[in-house]
Parts: C-alpha cells; structure tokens; sequence
C-alpha cells in the first residue's frame, strides 16, 4: 500500500516527465491581436474548486461565443507543477497566488496584460494595483485578497486578543486550546510580526528566533491545522486560532460568538490572481475572460459565497449591507489591507522555511 | 545435436510466449504503476530541485546528504517507533481475534470476516473523522467520562502521539487479522488432535503446534501493516494535528508544499528500498519457518 502511495507521487512526476518529452517546441509568444475574433477561440482555465460560480463557463460562453473548459487545482503547487512541467500545460488562464504570479513571470511564463482589452480594470480600488509582487498589475489581476489573524471565540476568552503574542504565549486558560496555521510561510508568520520582522524575511539570525519562540509556542497548541481550525473554535475545542480572514467567515457563519481581528503588529497580505499565460494561443479570449470576471455581478460571487474580499470596489458596493455586519472583516477597507505586508515569492530561500516547519512539527 | 537442441529451446520459447497474453497485462500493470515511477523517482533523487517545483538538470548528490541530518533521520526513526507500535499492538489484537474467527462455526466464520472488512467499505477520511469525534475534548469519550464522573476535566487525547497509533491500528487492523486467518484456518486439524491425544495441555498444543504453524501469517500480517503505517500521512496530519511528523508527510510536504521534487525522490527512494528489504527478509523468515529450518524446541 505504501507501495502504491510512493507511486502515486510518482506518478505525477511521471506525467510531468512525459508532458516535457511530449511537447519539446518553443511556444510561439504571438502578440496580442485586438481585432482578433474571439469567437474562434477557446480557453482553458486552471481555478481552484469551488472558488468560482457554477455555470461561469456557461454564462461567459452565452456572453462572448469563447467555450471554456475549467480545471480545477486544490493548491498552488499542483497548478504549478502543471505549468512548470516544461511545453505547453494547454492552460490559458491559470488561478495562482500573488507570489506564485510573481514566481512564474519571472519565469517568463505569464503574458503582458492588455490593460485596453481589460476595461473592467476600473471597478478594482487603487490600492489593487500597488502591489509589491506585481506593481501596476501588469501580468495578473487580483480576484480575492484578504489577511490573516486571529479567530477567535469571544464568549470563551477572558480578555480579546489584540497580539500575536496572546496566540505565541496563551494565558493559562487559554493554552492547550489555540492552533496554528501548518503552512510553512503562515506557521512562521505571527513570530516573526511579533518579533518586529518582516514576513518575507530571508534573515537567518531572524528565522532562528522564529525557531525558538515556535519552540516555546509548540507544547501549548492544540494543533497546527489549515483546514478544520474553524470547525474546532465551534465546538470550543480551540478558543483562539490563527486564520485566514476568509476561513474565519465559515466559522462565525456556524456561531456568531467566533471574531476576527488583526493583532497590533500586524500581518500579511494575500492575493489570489488571474494570469495569462505566455503559451496560450487564445490570449485575446483571456483577456475578456479576465475582462469578464471583474464585472461586478460576477466577482461579487466570491464575496457572497465564499466570503472573501474581493478588490473590486463596483463589487464590494454592490454587496448585500447585511453581509458586511455579519461578517465585519469583510467590511475591512483597502487601506487598511494595504497597510500590512504583501507575501512574496522567496525563492531558493522558500526552503529555508519548508526545514523550519520540519523542524518544527517533528519536535 | 545442435539441431535438436535448438528445436528444444523454441520449444521451450513457444511455450513461454503461449503465456505471454495472460501475463502481458499483468507485467504490463507492474511496469507502469512499480517499475516507471521508481525509474523515475531514482533519476529525480539525483537532480536540483527546480524553483517552480520539478527539477532542475544538473547532477547533484546533496539530496542524499541532506538525508543523513539529524531532523530527518529522527522523522525516520519516530517513522519507525510509531508504525512499529502500531504493527505490536495490531498483532496483539489481531492474533485473538483470527484465531477466535478461525474456530467458529463456517456460517458465522464468514459474517465474521465481512465485518472484518466492512470498515473498507467507508471512505477512509470519513472514518478518520469518526474518530476525531471521539477523541476530541469535547468528543463523546470524553463527555461520557465526565458523565459518568471518572474525569472533571476532558483529557487531552486527540492531536497526541498514542492518537496517531491508535488510527493506524484502527486503520490497519484488518489486514493483520486476514492473513493471520488465512493461515490458521488452514491449520491441519489433525495436528492438534494428535497433539492433545499425547496429553498436551491446551496451552502447550497453542504453544507447540498453533503458534508456530502461523507464524508466516503473523509476519505478512506484520509487514501488511507495518508498510502502509510507515507510508501514512493523513493519520498524522488529522489525528496528531500536524505536531507530529512522519516519514510520509515529509515526503508528500517535499512535493505538494516546499516544491522541493529531489529530496522528496530521495526520501522515497530510501523509504522504499527500506520496505523492499522487509519484504525480503519476512520472505526469507517465513520460508525458514514453514520448512522448519529454525530451531523449534519441540522436545522441551
């Protein structure tokens, strides 16, 4: 079985082989044609399940006569291994976070966006197009953006946590009952804002303070968890937990005693874009495509039923008032997101972190 | 006699190709899902890890240095502690259980064994969610014991060490118990009757004759569960709440987080050429056990 289990990962290396043997030929990097019938065209786009309407390959087919089929990707590494694989992933579009944007253009992977094939531009906030991993967004447009912080219950805290600290260092009550995020980049995040660093730090003496204050912060969690943390602030088997902003929704959405907040220090800024990629023989399409999901009845979806922010101000107005208090983080300002960290791609020294989590949960 | 011989030998080849057809999709399988992937995953283990994952073409044996660092070598090792206490503990459950399966009546023998297996039938993320219901603090075992006054305060059971074995032993169990079975039930009868008409007591008929004759059973048992353990990454991830590391979640970590595709080539390649080495050695201990090449003290 565990056979089975070694395969199967190397069966996705094997696919990635074949792929590259497969398709050895330069892409031809055509330029942009406005005048290109789009109806001729079609696209494939690579998003992560669950995180776009149902019937958007219907409606924008209806729209503009481009048919597109939708792949899904549970996790940036899976889109980038079916983008990096070598020749062409036959993806148009792809669904990546900021610093995976940043990663792959610097790649030379992702196409210069026609911003007059895009008008829809408009609807995003100023602060959209200032971002550090891509200035001026010229090679991804943001879809979701957001923080990350506490989750937290109130009616079961004795005092709301305004630091990263309260997290790193539980009061007695409250230790035994908080998580961490298990991500390497995230798991590393409230110990290095809480000891004044940068979230992008490349600094070993800085990442080995990290070590020891997670050192520390390890005997007193309840666990390191991504995916269920909110479910466990519901039934109170954690009080306080480290969350993306977004995933907190889906538990004050169950008990409206779990809150949100960013500690004092600080936080990241996480960006999911769409990009176009180099290959892609239907570029024009893409461009609508994109053009078409910043509609404000379309990119207000996500804000709606996946309850993240969406940098689209035509769509964050457009929003039902009610959502904004049952939900307040969703009413945070673009300024006040603007005013944290934006994550970016590290590199070679991403690996540095990868050990660090090793090190961390194999303590 | 060169003529003669060579028709011999065509003969012999027609002979094999006649089973080529009903092997062919067979090898065909091996070579495909086993043979590729670990090609594959030996030529990754010697190469860069590429930025955007993948690898990068330039030789290198750092993967392999890095393995010999003490934090991975302790993933090892715990790997090991912990999927080997989960084999213990299977064989110390599973034995009773095959052998009390064994000598059932054959109606019930096989209602048996479909409860054995019934736990297959429910996806196994599912049930590895049953069984944070009932760890957890506020589960239902620690609500009973409240209930019933035995604890004030729920005791941290879930997101522990022993957690993590528990699953696997609750994952696993099955396959120690149908080899263990499978080799009891095939038991000369004969045997034991011999055995007791001789006067031995239950016990040393147990002892001397049924333990081990099933002792071949009781290894593959032990391998079909130390193996997959060894392997697994979700037990660890969902019951030990990511605190504690196995062998399986560094290598799924190298691929699907860090981007890191040689190391996690190295480490499988390692992992696998441990589990192989297994396997040849429960081969050969199970062949010196059923030939009786041990020394069996059957006079004392």
């Amino acid at each position: 079985m565990s056979f089975q289990r070694v395969s199967r990962t190397a069966a996705v290396a094997a696919t990635a082989v074949l792929a590259l043997s497969a398709c050895g030929g330069g892409s031809g990097s055509a330029d942009l044609d406005p005048d290109a019938d789009i109806s001729e065209q079609k696209l494939v786009v690579g998003i992560w399940a669950d995180y776009y309407p149902e019937d958007l390959a219907e409606t924008f087919e209806a729209e503009t006569g481009v048919p597109v089929q939708i792949v899904h990707h549970a996790t940036n590494e899976e889109i980038m291994a079916k983008l990096t694989a070598g020749g062409d992933s036959g993806i148009d579009v792809a669904f990546v976070s900021g610093q995976y944007a940043q990663a792959l253009n610097e790649g030379g992977m992702l196409q210069e966006l026609d911003h007059s094939l895009i008008p829809n531009i408009e609807n995003l906030y100023p602060e959209a197009m200032e971002m550090a991993y891509d200035d001026g967004n010229t090679f991804s447009l943001p879809y979701a953006w957001g923080t990350t912080g506490l989750c937290y219950r109130s009616d079961l805290l004795p005092a709301e946590p305004t630091s990263w600290t309260d997290l790193l260092e539980p009061a007695a009550g409250v230790a035994g009952k908080t998580t961490m995020l298990s991500t390497e980049r995230w798991m590393a995040l409230p110990a290095l804002k809480a000891l004044g660093y940068s979230v992008n730090s490349e600094n070993p003496d800085e990442l080995a303070a990290v070590k020891e204050q997670l050192t520390t912060t390890k005997p007193t969690l309840l666990s390191f968890d991504d995916t269920t943390f909110y479910s466990k602030l519901v039934t109170g088997e954690a009080v306080l937990t480290e969350a993306w902003d977004g995933w907190c929704n889906y538990g004050i959405a169950e008990d409206p005693n779990i809150k949100f907040t960013v500690p004092e220090e600080g936080s990241d800024l996480w960006v999911d874009t769409m990009t176009v990629l180099k290959s892609s023989q239907n570029k024009e399409a893409a461009m609508a495509f994109l053009n078409y999901v910043l509609e404000p009845e379309i990119h207000s979806w996500a804000a709606e039923n996946i309850l993240y922010k969406v940098p689209n101000q035509a769509a964050m107005e457009a929003l039902d008032p009610e959502l904004l208090v049952t939900y307040p983080n969703l009413a945070m300002t673009p300024a006040e997101l603007a005013k944290q960290e934006v994550i970016v791609d590290l590199g070679d020294y991403s690996t540095e972190y990868t050990r660090l989590a090793t090190e961390i949960s194999a303590k | 006699m060169p003529a003669l011989r060579s028709a011999a030998s065509g003969a012999a080849w027609r002979r094999r190709l006649a089973g080529l057809p009903i092997l062919g999709p067979g090898v065909l399988f091996l070579f495909v899902l086993a043979v590729l992937p670990v090609a594959l995953v030996t030529v990754y283990a010697f190469f860069e890890r590429g930025r955007f994952g993948g690898v990068e073409y330039n030789f290198t044996l750092d993967n392999f240095v890095r393995l010999a660092d003490p934090l991975y070598l302790g993933v090892v090792l715990k790997s090991i502690l912990i999927a080997g206490a989960a084999t213990g503990i299977a064989l110390l459950i599973g034995y009773p259980a095959a052998l009390f399966i064994s000598r059932l009546p054959k109606r019930w023998r096989t209602l048996a064994l479909i409860a054995v297996l019934l736990p297959f039938w429910t996806n196994f993320l599912i049930r590895t969610y049953a069984w944070i219901l009932l760890l957890n603090n506020a589960g239902w075992i620690n609500q009973g014991l409240q209930a019933l006054g035995i604890t004030t305060e729920p005791v941290a059971m879930l997101y522990t060490e022993p957690a993590v074995v528990v699953g696997l032993v609750y994952m696993y169990l099955p396959l120690m118990i149908l080899p263990l079975y499978a080799s009891l039930s095939s038991q000369d009868a004969q045997l034991t009757e011999a055995a007791t008409n001789l006067g031995s007591s239950p016990f040393r008929v147990f002892r001397t004759v049924t333990l081990p004759l099933s002792a071949p059973g009781a290894l593959t048992g032990c391998i079909f569960v130390f193996v997959p353990a060894m392997g697994n990454f979700i037990i660890p991830e969902l019951i030990g709440g990511g605190k504690t590391v196995l062998i399986g979640n560094l290598i799924r970590d190298q691929f699907l987080k860090a981007r890191d595709w040689p190391f996690g080539a190295a480490l499988a390649l390692v992992m696998t050429a441990f589990l192989v080495l297994l396997l040849v050695l429960q081969q050969r201990a199970s062949r010196a056990v059923s030939e009786g090449k041990t020394p069996r003290k059957a006079d004392a």
